[in-house]
């Protein structure tokens, strides 16, 4: 396949047609700027923050790393993609509950990352939340907050089994 | 003074959930990166790639007829005054002859996307002649200078009692604190959209929106009124707001094209479109008595202010008035100087002097401690600051000072466990790189408090205004005050309801159109001033209430009173929703000032110059690689003077975010420059504290209720960031053994020294 | 700019047959920090996302050959991480678990900086980087595929399609210095190899030279030692020998990251802990 202008992208189970003078906008750019699906967030584009997380083929990845053209063919969930129809998942409600959101510009990068997190490792140990979240920078929180609400999800998931 | 919990969870002294939160976790809050606009171009800004140089000749004939570009301007084209500043209008919107530091802007391009912008400013020609940037602060007094204002940009002397006098011990020190970066998440950005009056609305994410106003005007050779700044939704600032980055090219850019123009900048401009924290050098040396009692402090700092004074002057005075620290010291000698460099420019970040000031007086004390064989607690404790005490300027301490509770309750929480982690190291020194033998980890304690002022100080005009208007049951409330993620939206509504007991509150969009300043969300002032303002702005609507409920009913004023959101009478016979007085809309405003400061004396630095103060201590726990300088942050505790806790989860989450910045400029953070040319200008290599860096954090709330403030409530921005980096660099050395005189400390600061001394 | 989006190995080298110039695209965590900050404009892009041949991976008796595009979460999760236990350490200290779902090994040997954590593993490995184009296929020991500063040997048309590593028995460690405790560039990092079948101790260091230096006169010095029967060397001094000689054999500079002091220092205490693990510091 050869991509020169248009293609088309398949975000939150719909298809997005993109139009582009330049094919080297990264898809954190294309989500925003060209498709107006502002929730993923932009606060570095060099990889080293995970503000703008997000799942492809259901795997969690920088959106700023991943070329937008390429993205053809994949299935691309942003964190509006994570709960249907304007409700709260379990992470988003726990985070707010836990005073895990100051100014929210790590948010959503974080709801993708602990959503990821608690998919692979419902009970985790405070290291490994450390380790599973280290992609995602947060300055307003000092963290505190957002681990004690991967616990509290945790631990409601538990209980609800 | 009694905290008073209403039936229910929305009034003060609550954890309530903050209003903006459901839209910030599901990611359809907007931010000022994420404003949009029919017709809008991309604004983009050149920058000087030299820390200085003379601008011989600028073409921009290549850029101008780039493919989709409309405009690319020099300074030739501004509109107004050429220059602007928060308190001197010495900084260049674009510059004209010369650039004084490495991102100086020298000219705007404006297109139809990013990428046209890129292309168009790489076409841009600049012939520069460079020349020697003035690096060394040391050097500024005596040096050519950078700027036609000169290299001085103000000396603050503080003196006090017996300049003779002496102690049985005396200790100095030299100390050096590097420069901070603030790192807030949200980039620099904002819309600025031409209006049909021929005037402009900007919205933009500030820490200030009347601070930003008021330089406009005149850059824009626009009256006033026809300049509008509204808020747009503010990624973090921690200081690094508080002047301008694009608000004054985005309006220029769209008044000279006619269309609403959207600038962003990438992180690596970033660092050079905003302000860092002062880098200081300071010279201290303490005199004591035998039993641990302070004499004399003689202190010498110098900020390096780098190319633009901005807030500068403030600064260097802070770090003089706060440079003894919170203790009784009868003597002193200090002079704090802001100086200019072409380095990068440098302002207000969290913390504003009293930082780097209380890192030489907590190392001090430390040294003290030793020279005395005294445990470094029991030495603080012996000299700590109480109200009714006498601050070096000559100020009495007349609010709540519990710095001995502070200390105590930091102390006071066990000591963490000896490291059990994870099989394979992860939570020791070195992480997963996996570099650590346990039979070199070394396991050290420090301490630290700190203070400084709350609120603005030296006479500068802190006032704020707030209005509330109540429809139909629904209580409006209207204040300039910027949400940065602080949680003033949330205690805004937790004292609204307080007052008049209504659920149903909106906040409006904070905008200098619909009314006016509410000072900056800076010295950890806008609870204790807005938050005050909105208090008596609903006070004042209740009195409203009550009077036309009085004039209805036929009753005497006195007769009725507020209780939990209805009026009742004395006698009972009335007992009405607070909603249901009137259907007519009732409007109140309230204008809040604190008594009015005073500036420090030219020769003597005394004066009632602050309005409050705010008091904190950090007992910090860290294991160390000796061999490899590694260091872990184990656990940090810490006692703060927070007055009363409006929203106590808000406030547990000022503190360890505080605390997590106190923690990257003790071991990680530092904006690194080389002949004025910053080489970490990137996430990459500017590494702030991600989840594996931060240790659990144990808080007490010291709340002693300060008279005056909105129910006791001091502020709490800037407290945790005061002594935590001091605490952070105590623990390293009480591990190591090490002076460790400068912040941050590096991994070869220590096993160089290390391997040296063994 | 166009992309190109080729849906096998063959079209891939096809592709780039056609269009040599072309810059590829892996994993992107390079490639795209350059574009988006404008260090690099390319005008073809190969994406190599629905190659799958590239993404597979296999054992051969005591080798393990691992395709180019597999990346650094699915070594960690995979049986690799049990095969080649000092890759997997390299690989869970890259990045953030964002960069290393996308992140690929082929993309650390090709882009061949000195800070790439998996290339000191893959240079005590003795791996052999598998090259190939539409013509014909090569085999090259990492040690000649790594050129210099950001430089490696392959030829226009040609992708790396996969590298083979012994599986070693014996102990792999890999260690790493980083200003902070994740997401950091290496100041210094180490792969040790005790291989006791083979009675063979390899060493590379990186981030303290333009490529990775393989401490010869360290490894040298070490075998002169061992008691291969017993696992142990006979003097605790021997450790730090090991030590000073890795150090030597380190070439750093200053940069902003660290000093060439503190990284030459760092690596002679990195090599003597990792050899005090590798053989569980007996001494005889």
């Amino acid at each position: 396949m050869k991509i020169e202008r248009n293609y088309t992208l398949h975000i939150n189970g719909k298809d997005h047609p993109v139009e582009s003078d330049w094919l080297g906008e990264n898809l954190l750019y294309v989500l925003r700027e060209k498709l107006g699906i502002w929730g993923t967030k932009n606060a570095c584009e060099q990889g080293e923050c995970g503000s703008c997380s997000v799942f492809i083929n259901g795997v969690m990845t920088c959106s700023c790393m991943e070329l937008s053209a390429s993205a053809v063919g994949t299935k691309i969930t942003t964190v509006e993609g994570l709960a249907p129809h304007g409700e709260l998942t379990d992470v988003q409600e726990e985070m707010l509950n836990a005073g895990a959101v100051q100014c929210g510009f790590c948010t959503p990068g974080l709801v993708v990352a602990v959503t990821d997190l608690l998919e692979t490792n419902s009970t985790p140990s405070r290291l490994e939340v450390k380790e599973a979240l280290a992609g995602n920078l947060c300055r307003c929180t000092g963290y505190g907050r957002i681990e004690d609400a991967v616990f509290r999800i945790s631990e409601k998931r538990a209980r609800e089994q | 003074m009694t905290r008073s919990k209403k039936n229910g969870n929305k009034g003060i002294g609550n954890s309530l959930i903050r209003p903006d939160g459901k839209e910030k976790v599901m990611g359809s809050f907007e931010y000022s990166s994420d404003l949009y606009h029919e017709d809008m171009l991309w604004g983009a800004t050149l920058r000087s790639p030299h820390p200085s140089a003379k601008i011989v000749n600028i073409d921009t004939s290549e850029a101008e007829i780039v493919d989709g570009v409309v405009a690319v301007l020099t300074s030739k084209d501004l509109p107004g005054k050429p220059t602007y500043g928060l308190i001197m209008a010495d900084q260049p919107v674009l510059c004209s002859n010369f650039v004084r530091f490495q991102g100086d802007p020298v000219a705007l391009v404006a297109a139809k996307d990013t990428e046209t912008c890129r292309r168009a400013l790489d076409k841009i020609k600049v012939k520069y002649k460079v020349l020697k940037p003035l690096t060394d602060p040391e050097l500024s007094e005596t040096a050519a200078p950078v700027h036609p204002s000169g290299n001085v940009v103000r000396k603050v002397p503080i003196r006090r009692g017996n300049p003779d006098a002496s102690g049985d011990v005396v200790v100095e020190g030299v100390y050096e604190m590097g420069s901070q970066d603030q790192a807030f998440l949200g980039p620099e950005s904002g819309l600025a959209v031409p209006a049909n009056d021929g005037g402009i609305d900007l919205y933009v994410a500030t820490q200030g929106l009347h601070q930003d106003h008021f330089q406009l005007p005149p850059c824009l050779n626009l009256p006033d009124e026809k300049v509008r700044v509204h808020l747009a939704g503010v990624g973090g600032a921690f200081g690094g707001r508080e002047d301008w980055s694009v608000q004054g090219h985005a309006c220029i850019l769209a008044l000279h094209t006619g269309r609403p123009v959207k600038m962003s900048y990438l992180r690596d401009e970033s660092f050079q479109g905003h302000l860092h924290r002062h880098p200081a050098k300071m010279w201290f040396r303490h005199h004591a008595r035998k039993s641990g009692e302070l004499v004399k402090i003689e202190a010498r700092i110098l900020l390096d202010g780098g190319a633009y004074a901005s807030t500068s002057g403030f600064v260097a005075a802070n770090a003089a008035r706060f440079a003894c620290g919170p203790y009784r010291v009868p003597n002193l000698i200090v002079d704090a100087t802001a100086v200019r460099t072409n380095n990068h420019p440098c302002g207000a970040m969290r913390g504003f002097g009293a930082v780097q000031a209380c890192f030489a007086h907590e190392s001090q004390m430390d040294k003290l401690a030793e020279a005395l064989t005294m445990d470094p607690v029991k030495l603080r404790m012996a000299n700590v600051l109480k109200t009714g005490d006498k601050l070096p300027t000559g100020q009495i301490v007349h609010v709540p000072a519990p710095v001995e509770e502070c200390l105590a309750a930091a102390c006071a929480f066990p000591m963490p466990a000896e490291s059990a982690d994870n099989q394979d190291n992860y939570g020791l020194p070195g992480g997963a790189g996996r570099t650590v033998d346990r039979s070199r980890i070394r396991r050290g304690v420090g301490y630290a408090v700190g203070y400084k002022n709350l609120a603005y100080a030296e006479g500068y005009d802190d006032d704020t205004c707030a209005s509330c208007k109540l429809v139909d049951g629904k209580l409006e409330i209207t204040s300039a005050a910027a949400e940065i993620g602080q949680g003033f939206v949330t205690v805004a509504k937790q004292i609204a309801y307080e007052v008049l007991g209504i659920e149903d509150i909106v906040l409006k969009q904070a905008s200098t159109a619909i009314i006016g300043s509410a000072g900056s969300s800076a010295a950890s002032r806008q609870t204790y001033m807005s938050g005050k303002a909105i208090k008596l702005a609903c006070q004042n609507l209740a009195d409203k209430l009550i009077s036309i409920c009085a004039e209805t009913h036929g009753i005497a004023i006195d007769a009725l009173s507020l209780v939990n959101g209805r009026i009742r009478s004395v006698n009972g016979t009335i007992d009405l929703e607070l909603a249901m007085v009137t259907t007519d809309p009732i409007e109140a405003e309230a204008h809040y000032s604190h008594f009015q400061t005073k500036k420090m004396d030219e020769k003597t630095g005394q004066g009632d110059t602050d309005v409050s103060w705010i008091f904190a201590a950090h007992r910090v726990v860290v294991d160390v690689d000796i061999d490899l300088g590694l260091v872990r942050v184990v656990q940090i505790t810490t006692g703060q003077d927070v007055g009363n806790a409006l929203n106590p989860l808000s406030v547990v989450g000022q503190i360890e975010g505080g605390i997590s910045q106190g923690l990257g400029l003790a071991v990680m953070e530092e904006v690194i420059s080389e002949g004025g040319v910053v080489k970490n200008g990137s996430f990459t290599d500017y590494l702030i504290p991600t989840f594996a860096d931060m240790p659990p954090v144990e808080i007490t709330m010291i709340e002693q209720p300060e008279d005056g403030a909105p129910y006791g409530a001091k502020g709490v921005g800037e407290t945790p960031s005061l002594s935590s980096t001091s605490a952070v660099v105590a623990a390293i050395r009480a591990a190591t053994g090490l002076e460790l005189p400068r912040a941050p400390i590096r991994a070869e600061d220590i096993a160089l020294a290390s391997r040296n001394s063994k | 700019m166009i992309v190109l989006i080729p849906h096998s190995l063959e079209e891939a080298l096809s592709l780039l047959d056609q269009n040599p110039k072309a810059d590829i695209l892996a994993g992107g965590t390079d490639i795209m920090v350059e574009m988006n900050y404008c260090h690099r404009r390319p005008e073809i892009v190969l994406s190599l996302r629905h190659v799958a041949e590239l993404k597979c991976w296999q054992r051969f008796g005591d080798t393990l050959r691992i395709g180019a595009s597999v990346n650094y979460s699915e070594i960690i999760k995979s049986e690799i991480a049990n095969l080649a236990p000092a890759l997997t350490q390299a690989a869970r200290t890259v990045g953030s678990p964002q960069i290393r779902n996308t992140g690929t090994i082929g993309g650390n040997i090709a882009t061949a900086s000195p800070a790439g954590d998996t290339l000191p593993v893959l240079v005590a490995l003795n791996a052999v980087v598998h090259v190939k184009n539409i013509h014909r296929e090569r085999e090259i020991p990492i040690s000649e595929f790594i050129l210099g500063v950001k430089r490696n040997a392959l030829e226009p048309g040609e992708l790396i399609t996969a590298f083979s590593i012994p599986i070693v028995r014996g102990t792999q460690e890999f260690l790493k210095i980083g200003k902070r405790n994740a997401m950091v560039i290496a100041v210094a990092n180490l792969a040790l190899n005790v291989d006791t079948k083979r009675k063979q101790v390899a060493c590379a260091i990186g981030s303290v030279g333009p490529t990775i230096i393989r401490c010869v006169d360290a490894e040298k010095f070490v075998m002169s030692k061992i008691n291969w029967d017993n696992l142990g060397l006979p003097d605790a001094q021997d450790y730090v020998a090991f030590g000073k000689l890795c150090s030597k054999a380190a070439r750093p500079i200053d940069d902003h990251r660290s000093s060439a002091a503190y990284r030459s220092h760092a690596v002679s205490i990195m090599a003597q802990r990792a050899l005090k693990r590798s053989i569980q510091d007996r001494i005889l």
